[in-house]
């Protein structure tokens, strides 16, 4: 036996449901859409990555890393 | 209680409102006229935006207007219910729950100031903000039910727009952005009591003091001229900063005068030749004023596509 109940509910409530639906939808793409806009506008996205301050190699540029550094 | 009596209330309790009651909520006619306005503030400004960032500043804008819609609702629930023009608003109507508005209102004026805030800078998100406040509390729950100058302080939350579009651009507030806030700012008074003196209202039983009803008709005439001459002179202003130019001059001109014409008619006319062709003029001069806003922001545009264009 399935265990799939529908409650009259569900249909009263379909229309309203799909509309917040598609607002969260909505809602996820202008997150989406602002991180990237937000990081393209960096210029160089490689200063994201140092958001926390943590030293990574592989985005120091290779002059810099042969030399030791800028200091 | 009869059992019809007992079946309706059963049935109107059972009634789930749809999307469609809670957009109601956010009055979209205004909320288009906040776009339209917000967008020109935006495009006007001389610092470019992206075009998805400025998309979203324009949604929050809109959806800041809507939140201010929804808790004007709320509040004013009980004078909606007794006017025939709002009667079959969501809340008056029964479709949406009191409560319903309030949160909805709050929660999309938080959203929308975040987001706001997020998307582009603290200035437009504050602007964004005192404005819903504005529309809100200082209009809704304070001066609209004490004064008959309540459009004038009520058209100010409406002016608010192209400022903020203005400061998602620049960051900022400047001549032009005040300049555009007074255009809308002094169009609202001649513009809404043109409609006033030709639309019977019902504002009196419902106990808000309409100019029309608590000063009477002939200095409502009064003040339709009284305002519109400093918004003439706001809107020349305009033409002369930055955003200005021959065609918004022009174009300020031809509807500055139209404008002017059609309240200083208003002035000069008395109820007995209102009557006597049905308030032709008050009609008139009402439609003019439409137009009037729509084409001093849409020559900005032109002006601002000139100057893109190198011209």
């Amino acid at each position: 036996m399935a265990l799939r109940v529908e409650h009259e509910l569900h249909q009263r409530r379909k229309g309203r449901n799909t509309g917040v639906g598609l607002l969260l939808l909505g809602f996820l793409a202008i997150v989406f859409g602002l991180t990237v806009v937000k990081v393209l506008q960096l210029g160089d996205a490689r200063q994201f990555e140092t958001f926390d301050h943590v030293a990574r190699p592989q985005i120091i540029p290779q002059d810099e890393a042969q030399t030791g550094g800028a200091d | 209680m009869s059992d019809m009596s007992l079946h309706e209330t059963v049935a109107e309790s059972t009634y789930e409102a749809q999307m469609g009651d809670y957009f109601a909520l956010m009055k979209p006619r205004v909320m288009s006229l906040v776009v339209f306005t917000a967008l020109v503030g935006l495009i006007v400004a001389p610092v470019g935006v992206h075009p998805f960032i400025g998309f979203v500043a324009i949604l929050c804008i809109a959806v800041g207007a809507g939140a201010s819609g929804s808790l004007n609702m709320w509040w004013d629930a009980d004078i909606d219910a007794r006017m025939r023009r709002t009667a079959k608003r969501p809340i008056p109507d029964g479709r949406v729950k009191p409560g319903e508005a309030l949160g909805l209102g709050l929660a999309l004026s938080g959203f929308s100031v975040v987001l706001l805030a997020l998307a582009t800078n603290f200035v437009a998100a504050g602007l964004l903000a005192f404005t819903i406040f504005f529309y809100a509390v200082v209009y809704s729950m304070w001066l609209k039910r004490a004064t008959p100058q309540n459009i004038v302080i009520g058209g100010a939350a409406g002016s608010f727009p192209p400022m903020i579009g203005w400061a998602v651009a620049t960051g900022g507030v400047s001549i032009e952005s005040v300049l555009m806030f007074g255009l809308i700012f002094m169009w609202t008074p001649p513009h809404f009591w043109a409609l006033a003196l030709f639309v019977k209202t019902d504002y009196g039983d419902a106990g808000v003091p309409m100019l029309t009803e608590t000063h009477g008709r002939r200095s409502t005439r009064n003040h339709v001229l009284a305002y519109c001459v400093p918004l003439v002179a706001v809107a020349v202003a305009l033409g002369f900063t930055s955003i200005g130019g021959w065609v918004y001059l022009s174009v300020a001109a031809v509807f500055n005068a139209w404008f002017l014409k059609g309240c200083y008619d208003i002035w000069r006319r008395n109820e007995d030749q209102a009557e006597a062709d049905k308030y032709k003029v008050e009609i008139k001069t009402f439609k003019v004023s439409l137009y009037y806003l729509f084409a001093h922001f849409g020559a900005l545009l032109i002006e601002s596509a000139l100057r893109s264009g190198g011209l």
